[in-house]
Protein backbone atom coordinates (compact mmCIF):
# COMPACT_ATOMS: atom_id res chain seq x y z
CA UNK A 1 0.00 0.00 0.00
CA UNK A 2 1.32 3.61 -0.96
CA UNK A 3 2.03 5.76 1.33
CA UNK A 4 2.06 9.82 1.03
CA UNK A 5 5.53 11.38 3.30
CA UNK A 6 6.37 14.56 4.11
CA UNK A 7 9.32 15.57 2.36
CA UNK A 8 11.69 13.91 -0.04
CA UNK A 9 14.08 13.04 2.31
CA UNK A 10 11.62 10.35 4.16
CA UNK A 11 10.59 9.70 0.86
CA UNK A 12 14.10 8.34 -0.25
CA UNK A 13 15.43 6.97 3.04
CA UNK A 14 16.87 4.03 3.91
CA UNK A 15 18.50 3.55 0.28
CA UNK A 16 21.62 1.05 1.00
CA UNK A 17 24.99 1.47 -0.04
CA UNK A 18 25.37 -0.68 -3.54
CA UNK A 19 21.76 -0.10 -4.42
CA UNK A 20 20.20 -0.63 -8.13
CA UNK A 21 18.12 2.84 -8.48
CA UNK A 22 16.14 3.13 -11.00
CA UNK A 23 16.14 6.68 -12.47
CA UNK A 24 13.08 8.25 -14.91
CA UNK A 25 13.48 10.84 -17.51
CA UNK A 26 14.03 11.28 -20.90
CA UNK A 27 16.94 13.76 -20.54
CA UNK A 28 15.40 16.05 -17.86
CA UNK A 29 11.30 15.53 -18.96
CA UNK A 30 10.07 13.83 -16.11
CA UNK A 31 13.72 13.30 -14.47
CA UNK A 32 12.76 13.26 -10.70
CA UNK A 33 15.38 16.03 -9.95
CA UNK A 34 14.00 16.49 -5.76
CA UNK A 35 14.28 13.16 -5.54
CA UNK A 36 17.94 12.66 -6.97
CA UNK A 37 19.02 16.15 -4.34
CA UNK A 38 17.48 13.96 -1.74
CA UNK A 39 19.42 11.16 -2.36
CA UNK A 40 22.73 12.86 -2.77
CA UNK A 41 21.76 14.33 0.72
CA UNK A 42 21.77 10.39 1.53
CA UNK A 43 25.12 9.93 0.94
CA UNK A 44 24.87 6.64 -0.04
CA UNK A 45 27.44 5.13 -2.74
CA UNK A 46 28.62 2.64 -5.09
CA UNK A 47 24.93 2.72 -6.81
CA UNK A 48 23.85 1.36 -10.04
CA UNK A 49 21.81 3.81 -11.47
CA UNK A 50 19.10 2.85 -14.75
CA UNK A 51 18.47 5.64 -16.79
CA UNK A 52 17.86 6.26 -20.37
CA UNK A 53 20.80 9.34 -20.47
CA UNK A 54 24.04 9.87 -17.88
CA UNK A 55 23.08 13.70 -16.46
CA UNK A 56 22.22 17.28 -17.95
CA UNK A 57 24.10 19.74 -16.68
CA UNK A 58 25.20 20.08 -13.17
CA UNK A 59 21.81 19.07 -11.46
CA UNK A 60 19.56 16.17 -10.96
CA UNK A 61 21.71 12.44 -12.05
CA UNK A 62 24.59 14.64 -13.20
CA UNK A 63 24.86 16.43 -9.53
CA UNK A 64 24.29 12.73 -8.38
CA UNK A 65 27.63 11.82 -10.42
CA UNK A 66 29.74 14.07 -9.91
CA UNK A 67 29.28 13.75 -5.39
CA UNK A 68 31.00 10.48 -6.34
CA UNK A 69 28.13 7.99 -5.25
CA UNK A 70 27.67 6.06 -8.82
CA UNK A 71 30.04 3.44 -9.33
CA UNK A 72 27.89 1.43 -12.37
CA UNK A 73 25.62 3.69 -14.97
CA UNK A 74 23.20 1.30 -17.23
CA UNK A 75 21.84 3.59 -20.18
CA UNK A 76 21.53 3.73 -24.26
CA UNK A 77 22.46 7.31 -24.49
CA UNK A 78 25.28 9.03 -22.04
CA UNK A 79 26.34 11.38 -24.51
CA UNK A 80 24.80 14.82 -24.68
CA UNK A 81 26.30 18.28 -25.41
CA UNK A 82 25.57 18.90 -21.59
CA UNK A 83 26.96 15.59 -19.85
CA UNK A 84 30.07 16.76 -19.32
CA UNK A 85 30.17 15.70 -15.67
CA UNK A 86 29.62 12.57 -16.81
CA UNK A 87 32.37 12.34 -19.95
CA UNK A 88 34.84 13.42 -17.61
CA UNK A 89 34.47 10.60 -14.87
CA UNK A 90 34.03 8.15 -17.78
CA UNK A 91 37.01 9.12 -19.53
CA UNK A 92 38.90 8.95 -16.00
CA UNK A 93 37.29 6.05 -15.31
CA UNK A 94 35.77 6.60 -12.16
CA UNK A 95 32.22 5.10 -13.83
CA UNK A 96 31.23 2.25 -15.15
CA UNK A 97 29.04 1.94 -18.27
CA UNK A 98 26.80 -0.63 -19.69
CA UNK A 99 25.53 0.43 -22.91
CA UNK A 100 21.84 -0.88 -23.95
CA UNK A 101 20.25 0.29 -27.08
CA UNK A 102 16.95 2.11 -25.66
CA UNK A 103 14.06 -0.64 -26.48
CA UNK A 104 16.32 -2.87 -24.42
CA UNK A 105 16.71 -0.60 -22.03
CA UNK A 106 12.55 -0.13 -21.59
CA UNK A 107 11.60 -3.56 -22.14
CA UNK A 108 14.25 -5.38 -19.35
CA UNK A 109 12.90 -3.44 -17.24
CA UNK A 110 9.06 -4.32 -17.90
CA UNK A 111 10.11 -8.01 -18.04
CA UNK A 112 11.52 -7.11 -14.65
CA UNK A 113 7.82 -5.87 -13.59
CA UNK A 114 6.19 -8.20 -15.17
CA UNK A 115 7.63 -11.72 -13.67
CA UNK A 116 9.74 -12.58 -17.24
CA UNK A 117 12.83 -14.51 -16.69
CA UNK A 118 14.28 -13.39 -20.06
CA UNK A 119 13.37 -12.55 -23.74
CA UNK A 120 14.78 -12.67 -27.15
CA UNK A 121 15.00 -9.59 -28.97
CA UNK A 122 16.00 -9.01 -32.72
CA UNK A 123 17.51 -5.25 -31.66
CA UNK A 124 20.96 -5.11 -31.86
CA UNK A 125 21.89 -8.54 -33.48
CA UNK A 126 25.18 -8.34 -35.63
CA UNK A 127 25.83 -5.57 -33.56
CA UNK A 128 28.82 -5.11 -30.73
CA UNK A 129 26.09 -4.77 -28.24
CA UNK A 130 25.03 -8.80 -28.58
CA UNK A 131 28.41 -10.02 -28.60
CA UNK A 132 28.95 -12.50 -26.02
CA UNK A 133 25.29 -12.82 -25.81
CA UNK A 134 22.99 -16.09 -26.64
CA UNK A 135 21.27 -15.84 -29.76
CA UNK A 136 18.81 -17.71 -31.56
CA UNK A 137 17.19 -17.54 -34.72
CA UNK A 138 13.01 -18.32 -34.66
CA UNK A 139 10.86 -18.47 -37.61
CA UNK A 140 14.07 -17.18 -39.40
CA UNK A 141 14.97 -14.21 -38.05
CA UNK A 142 17.64 -13.79 -35.15
CA UNK A 143 17.19 -12.80 -32.06
CA UNK A 144 19.52 -11.86 -28.66
CA UNK A 145 18.50 -13.24 -25.24
CA UNK A 146 18.20 -10.56 -22.64
CA UNK A 147 17.97 -10.55 -19.00
CA UNK A 148 15.59 -8.65 -16.66
CA UNK A 149 16.43 -5.01 -14.89
CA UNK A 150 15.66 -5.41 -11.24
CA UNK A 151 15.62 -2.24 -9.37
CA UNK A 152 15.98 -1.74 -5.68
CA UNK A 153 14.29 1.34 -5.45
CA UNK A 154 12.84 3.11 -8.61
CA UNK A 155 12.59 6.99 -8.12
CA UNK A 156 10.29 8.72 -10.70
CA UNK A 157 8.50 11.36 -11.77
CA UNK A 158 4.32 12.01 -12.24
CA UNK A 159 1.86 14.58 -12.67
CA UNK A 160 -0.94 13.44 -9.79
CA UNK A 161 -1.15 11.00 -7.49
CA UNK A 162 -4.38 9.49 -5.32
CA UNK A 163 -3.58 8.93 -2.17
CA UNK A 164 -3.73 5.01 -3.12
CA UNK A 165 -0.86 6.31 -5.53
CA UNK A 166 -2.80 5.88 -8.82
CA UNK A 167 -1.08 8.34 -11.13
CA UNK A 168 -1.22 10.61 -14.52
CA UNK A 169 1.74 11.79 -15.89
CA UNK A 170 2.44 14.80 -18.33
CA UNK A 171 3.07 14.64 -22.00
CA UNK A 172 6.70 13.24 -22.69
CA UNK A 173 7.34 13.52 -19.28
CA UNK A 174 6.00 10.37 -18.85
CA UNK A 175 8.90 8.41 -20.23
CA UNK A 176 10.08 5.39 -17.98
CA UNK A 177 8.02 6.22 -15.28
CA UNK A 178 5.62 3.53 -15.60
CA UNK A 179 7.83 1.19 -16.79
CA UNK A 180 9.88 1.60 -13.58
CA UNK A 181 7.71 2.17 -11.55
CA UNK A 182 6.66 -1.83 -12.13
CA UNK A 183 10.12 -2.94 -12.18
CA UNK A 184 11.89 -2.07 -8.70
CA UNK A 185 11.14 -3.44 -5.25
CA UNK A 186 10.42 0.14 -4.01
CA UNK A 187 8.81 2.60 -6.29
CA UNK A 188 9.32 6.38 -4.71
CA UNK A 189 7.11 9.17 -6.95
CA UNK A 190 6.98 12.83 -6.67
CA UNK A 191 4.31 14.60 -7.90
CA UNK A 192 2.75 18.13 -8.30
CA UNK A 193 -0.51 16.99 -6.78
CA UNK A 194 -1.63 14.81 -4.17
CA UNK A 195 -5.69 14.10 -4.28
CA UNK A 196 -8.16 12.09 -2.59
CA UNK A 197 -9.29 8.32 -3.97
CA UNK A 198 -11.58 9.33 -6.68
CA UNK A 199 -9.64 12.60 -7.89
CA UNK A 200 -8.27 10.61 -11.03
CA UNK A 201 -10.87 9.37 -13.35
CA UNK A 202 -10.06 5.83 -12.94
CA UNK A 203 -10.31 5.52 -16.92
CA UNK A 204 -7.25 7.36 -17.08
CA UNK A 205 -5.19 5.86 -14.46
CA UNK A 206 -1.68 5.33 -16.40
CA UNK A 207 0.30 3.52 -13.48
CA UNK A 208 -1.75 2.00 -10.60
CA UNK A 209 -1.43 2.39 -7.59
CA UNK A 210 -0.28 -1.41 -6.78
CA UNK A 211 3.11 0.01 -8.33
CA UNK A 212 3.51 2.79 -6.14
CA UNK A 213 5.00 2.31 -2.53
CA UNK A 214 5.90 5.63 -1.73
CA UNK A 215 4.63 9.39 -2.90
CA UNK A 216 5.68 12.88 -2.34
CA UNK A 217 4.17 16.46 -3.20
CA UNK A 218 7.44 18.71 -4.29
CA UNK A 219 5.99 22.17 -4.18
CA UNK A 220 7.00 24.40 -7.09
CA UNK A 221 7.90 21.78 -9.50
CA UNK A 222 7.98 23.11 -13.00
CA UNK A 223 4.66 25.91 -13.37
CA UNK A 224 4.03 24.45 -16.50
CA UNK A 225 3.23 20.97 -14.72
CA UNK A 226 0.73 22.68 -12.39
CA UNK A 227 -0.89 23.54 -15.86
CA UNK A 228 -1.08 20.10 -17.19
CA UNK A 229 -4.45 18.61 -18.30
CA UNK A 230 -6.80 17.55 -15.88
CA UNK A 231 -7.07 13.94 -15.20
CA UNK B 1 2.87 10.49 -52.71
CA UNK B 2 2.65 14.13 -53.33
CA UNK B 3 3.94 15.65 -56.24
CA UNK B 4 7.04 14.92 -57.07
CA UNK B 5 9.85 17.91 -56.40
CA UNK B 6 11.87 18.53 -59.87
CA UNK B 7 15.08 19.22 -58.97
CA UNK B 8 18.17 20.02 -61.41
CA UNK B 9 20.48 16.74 -61.88
CA UNK B 10 23.60 18.95 -62.72
CA UNK B 11 23.88 19.75 -59.64
CA UNK B 12 24.06 17.97 -56.10
CA UNK B 13 21.37 18.62 -53.75
CA UNK B 14 21.31 21.20 -50.90
CA UNK B 15 20.37 19.80 -47.65
CA UNK B 16 17.04 21.71 -47.92
CA UNK B 17 16.32 19.94 -51.12
CA UNK B 18 17.46 16.49 -49.92
CA UNK B 19 14.84 16.98 -47.02
CA UNK B 20 12.28 17.75 -49.59
CA UNK B 21 12.95 14.64 -51.89
CA UNK B 22 12.74 12.55 -48.96
CA UNK B 23 9.40 14.14 -47.85
CA UNK B 24 7.83 14.09 -50.82
CA UNK B 25 8.13 9.86 -51.02
CA UNK B 26 6.56 9.24 -47.42
CA UNK B 27 3.54 7.89 -48.32
CA UNK B 28 0.38 9.39 -47.10
CA UNK B 29 -0.72 8.73 -43.90
CA UNK B 30 2.73 6.66 -42.73
CA UNK B 31 3.24 6.51 -39.37
CA UNK B 32 7.01 8.03 -39.49
CA UNK B 33 9.82 8.38 -37.48
CA UNK B 34 12.77 10.64 -38.14
CA UNK B 35 16.46 10.38 -36.56
CA UNK B 36 18.33 13.45 -35.16
CA UNK B 37 19.93 15.50 -36.78
CA UNK B 38 19.08 16.06 -40.80
CA UNK B 39 16.38 13.59 -40.63
CA UNK B 40 14.32 15.80 -38.45
CA UNK B 41 14.25 18.37 -41.62
CA UNK B 42 12.12 16.13 -42.98
CA UNK B 43 9.38 16.99 -40.68
CA UNK B 44 9.29 20.33 -42.69
CA UNK B 45 8.63 19.58 -45.49
CA UNK B 46 5.58 17.22 -45.43
CA UNK B 47 2.68 18.47 -46.46
CA UNK B 48 -0.16 18.72 -44.06
CA UNK B 49 -2.54 16.81 -46.42
CA UNK B 50 -0.16 14.23 -46.65
CA UNK B 51 -1.62 12.89 -43.41
CA UNK B 52 1.89 11.36 -41.85
CA UNK B 53 2.07 10.57 -38.30
CA UNK B 54 5.02 11.45 -36.74
CA UNK B 55 5.87 9.00 -33.80
CA UNK B 56 9.07 10.17 -31.40
CA UNK B 57 10.65 7.42 -29.47
CA UNK B 58 10.23 9.15 -25.90
CA UNK B 59 6.13 8.70 -26.23
CA UNK B 60 4.37 10.37 -28.50
CA UNK B 61 2.57 10.11 -32.08
CA UNK B 62 1.34 13.29 -33.07
CA UNK B 63 4.85 15.66 -32.79
CA UNK B 64 3.68 18.79 -34.35
CA UNK B 65 6.47 21.70 -35.58
CA UNK B 66 9.43 23.13 -33.24
CA UNK B 67 7.87 25.25 -30.35
CA UNK B 68 9.33 28.24 -30.11
CA UNK B 69 9.04 31.84 -26.84
CA UNK B 70 5.92 31.32 -24.44
CA UNK B 71 5.01 27.78 -26.30
CA UNK B 72 8.06 26.08 -24.83
CA UNK B 73 7.26 23.40 -22.78
CA UNK B 74 10.12 21.43 -20.89
CA UNK B 75 7.34 18.15 -19.97
CA UNK B 76 6.99 18.41 -24.27
CA UNK B 77 10.30 17.53 -26.38
CA UNK B 78 11.14 15.08 -28.88
CA UNK B 79 13.89 12.14 -29.20
CA UNK B 80 16.77 15.08 -29.90
CA UNK B 81 15.67 16.94 -26.97
CA UNK B 82 14.25 20.26 -28.96
CA UNK B 83 11.10 21.79 -27.72
CA UNK B 84 8.13 20.54 -30.03
CA UNK B 85 4.34 20.99 -30.13
CA UNK B 86 1.03 18.72 -30.30
CA UNK B 87 -0.96 18.07 -33.21
CA UNK B 88 -4.89 17.41 -33.01
CA UNK B 89 -5.00 13.73 -31.97
CA UNK B 90 -1.89 13.14 -30.21
CA UNK B 91 -1.19 10.24 -27.82
CA UNK B 92 1.55 10.04 -25.25
CA UNK B 93 2.54 6.24 -23.84
CA UNK B 94 5.10 5.25 -21.83
CA UNK B 95 8.67 3.49 -23.24
CA UNK B 96 8.12 0.25 -23.39
CA UNK B 97 4.82 1.08 -25.94
CA UNK B 98 6.66 3.52 -27.67
CA UNK B 99 9.26 0.71 -28.56
CA UNK B 100 7.23 -1.94 -28.98
CA UNK B 101 5.52 0.47 -31.74
CA UNK B 102 9.23 0.32 -33.49
CA UNK B 103 10.41 -3.06 -32.95
CA UNK B 104 7.04 -4.37 -33.49
CA UNK B 105 7.01 -3.55 -36.72
CA UNK B 106 4.43 -0.91 -36.46
CA UNK B 107 6.09 2.23 -38.02
CA UNK B 108 5.28 2.29 -41.90
CA UNK B 109 9.34 4.81 -42.30
CA UNK B 110 11.81 5.49 -40.19
CA UNK B 111 14.62 8.26 -41.71
CA UNK B 112 17.83 8.00 -40.13
CA UNK B 113 21.08 9.43 -40.52
CA UNK B 114 24.11 7.48 -41.28
CA UNK B 115 28.21 7.03 -40.88
CA UNK B 116 28.48 4.76 -43.71
CA UNK B 117 25.50 2.23 -45.09
CA UNK B 118 26.83 -1.18 -46.87
CA UNK B 119 25.59 -2.14 -50.70
CA UNK B 120 23.89 -5.11 -48.55
CA UNK B 121 21.42 -2.69 -45.94
CA UNK B 122 24.13 -2.90 -43.09
CA UNK B 123 23.75 0.35 -41.13
CA UNK B 124 26.37 2.27 -38.92
CA UNK B 125 25.14 5.72 -37.92
CA UNK B 126 26.39 4.84 -33.57
CA UNK B 127 29.78 5.03 -33.27
CA UNK B 128 32.74 5.49 -34.69
CA UNK B 129 34.72 3.01 -33.12
CA UNK B 130 37.60 5.92 -32.26
CA UNK B 131 38.93 4.51 -28.80
CA UNK B 132 38.16 8.04 -26.64
CA UNK B 133 34.96 8.12 -28.09
CA UNK B 134 31.69 7.92 -25.78
CA UNK B 135 29.45 5.21 -27.18
CA UNK B 136 25.67 6.29 -27.22
CA UNK B 137 23.07 4.28 -29.32
CA UNK B 138 19.95 5.58 -28.14
CA UNK B 139 16.97 4.26 -29.89
CA UNK B 140 19.26 3.77 -33.51
CA UNK B 141 18.86 0.20 -33.10
CA UNK B 142 15.60 0.10 -32.78
CA UNK B 143 14.41 1.71 -35.78
CA UNK B 144 17.28 0.19 -37.89
CA UNK B 145 15.55 -3.46 -37.34
CA UNK B 146 12.04 -2.54 -36.36
CA UNK B 147 10.38 -0.12 -38.99
CA UNK B 148 8.52 -1.60 -42.11
CA UNK B 149 11.16 0.38 -44.14
CA UNK B 150 14.57 2.21 -43.47
CA UNK B 151 15.64 5.07 -45.39
CA UNK B 152 18.94 6.75 -45.14
CA UNK B 153 19.38 10.62 -45.42
CA UNK B 154 23.13 11.30 -45.44
CA UNK B 155 25.65 12.89 -47.77
CA UNK B 156 27.65 10.64 -50.03
CA UNK B 157 31.45 11.41 -49.37
CA UNK B 158 32.84 11.92 -46.01
CA UNK B 159 34.47 15.36 -45.34
CA UNK B 160 37.48 13.31 -46.53
CA UNK B 161 36.17 12.26 -49.89
CA UNK B 162 35.52 8.52 -48.91
CA UNK B 163 32.10 7.13 -49.90
CA UNK B 164 29.83 6.19 -47.46
CA UNK B 165 27.96 3.73 -49.30
CA UNK B 166 30.26 1.00 -48.74
CA UNK B 167 31.04 -2.97 -50.17
CA UNK B 168 31.08 -3.24 -46.02
CA UNK B 169 31.15 -0.83 -43.15
CA UNK B 170 34.15 -0.71 -41.04
CA UNK B 171 32.33 1.58 -38.30
CA UNK B 172 30.57 -0.71 -35.62
CA UNK B 173 27.20 -1.58 -37.27
CA UNK B 174 23.63 -0.37 -36.10
CA UNK B 175 21.76 -3.37 -37.73
CA UNK B 176 22.02 -5.77 -40.26
CA UNK B 177 20.45 -5.62 -43.81
CA UNK B 178 18.03 -3.07 -42.95
CA UNK B 179 18.48 0.04 -45.17
CA UNK B 180 15.68 0.05 -47.92
CA UNK B 181 16.94 3.04 -49.87
CA UNK B 182 19.69 5.81 -49.43
CA UNK B 183 19.07 9.20 -50.18
CA UNK B 184 22.28 11.72 -50.68
CA UNK B 185 23.54 14.78 -51.98
CA UNK B 186 24.57 12.84 -54.99
CA UNK B 187 21.42 10.46 -55.98
CA UNK B 188 18.92 8.39 -54.59
CA UNK B 189 20.06 4.35 -54.13
CA UNK B 190 17.37 1.85 -54.27
CA UNK B 191 18.96 -1.21 -52.24
CA UNK B 192 17.90 -4.23 -53.58
CA UNK B 193 18.48 -8.52 -52.79
CA UNK B 194 20.04 -8.56 -56.43
CA UNK B 195 22.29 -5.41 -56.03
CA UNK B 196 22.25 -1.32 -55.75
CA UNK B 197 19.71 0.48 -57.86
CA UNK B 198 21.26 3.89 -58.80
CA UNK B 199 17.63 5.93 -59.13
CA UNK B 200 18.85 9.03 -59.87
CA UNK B 201 22.02 11.30 -59.72
CA UNK B 202 23.13 14.85 -58.95
CA UNK B 203 26.08 16.22 -60.02
CA UNK B 204 27.54 13.87 -61.28
CA UNK B 205 26.90 11.10 -63.95
CA UNK B 206 25.69 7.00 -63.19
CA UNK B 207 29.49 5.33 -65.04
CA UNK B 208 31.55 8.33 -62.76
CA UNK B 209 29.23 7.34 -59.24
CA UNK B 210 30.05 3.97 -60.04
CA UNK B 211 33.70 4.09 -60.44
CA UNK B 212 33.76 6.44 -57.02
CA UNK B 213 31.66 3.80 -55.27
CA UNK B 214 33.62 1.09 -56.85
CA UNK B 215 30.14 -0.45 -57.69
CA UNK B 216 28.06 -2.43 -60.46
CA UNK B 217 24.80 -0.81 -60.60
CA UNK B 218 21.90 -3.15 -61.23
CA UNK B 219 18.98 -2.27 -62.87
CA UNK B 220 15.74 -1.56 -61.43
Amino acid sequence: MAIVLGDADEAVAGIADGSTVLIGGFGTAGQPIELIDALIRTGSVDLTVVSNNAGNGQVGLAALLANGQVRKIICSFPRQVDSYVFDELYRAGKVELELVPQGNLAERMRAAGAGIGAFFSPTGVGTPLAEGKECRTIDGRDYVLEYPIKGDVALIKALRADTLGNLVYRKTARNFGPVMATAAKITVVQVSEIVQPGGIDPEVVITPGIFVDRIVKILGVSPLAEAGAAG
Amino acid sequence: MSTQPRFDRTRRLGRDDLARLVAAEIPPGSYLNLGIGQPTRVADFLEAESGVILHTENGMLGVGPQAYGDDIDPDLINAGKIPVTETPGAAYFHHADSFAMMRGGHLDVCVLGAFQVSFGGDLANWHTGAADAIPAVGGAMDLAIGAKEVFVLMTLFSKDGSPKLVPKCTYPLTGVACVSRVYTDCGVFVLTDHGVVARETYGIGRDDLAERLRICFVEA
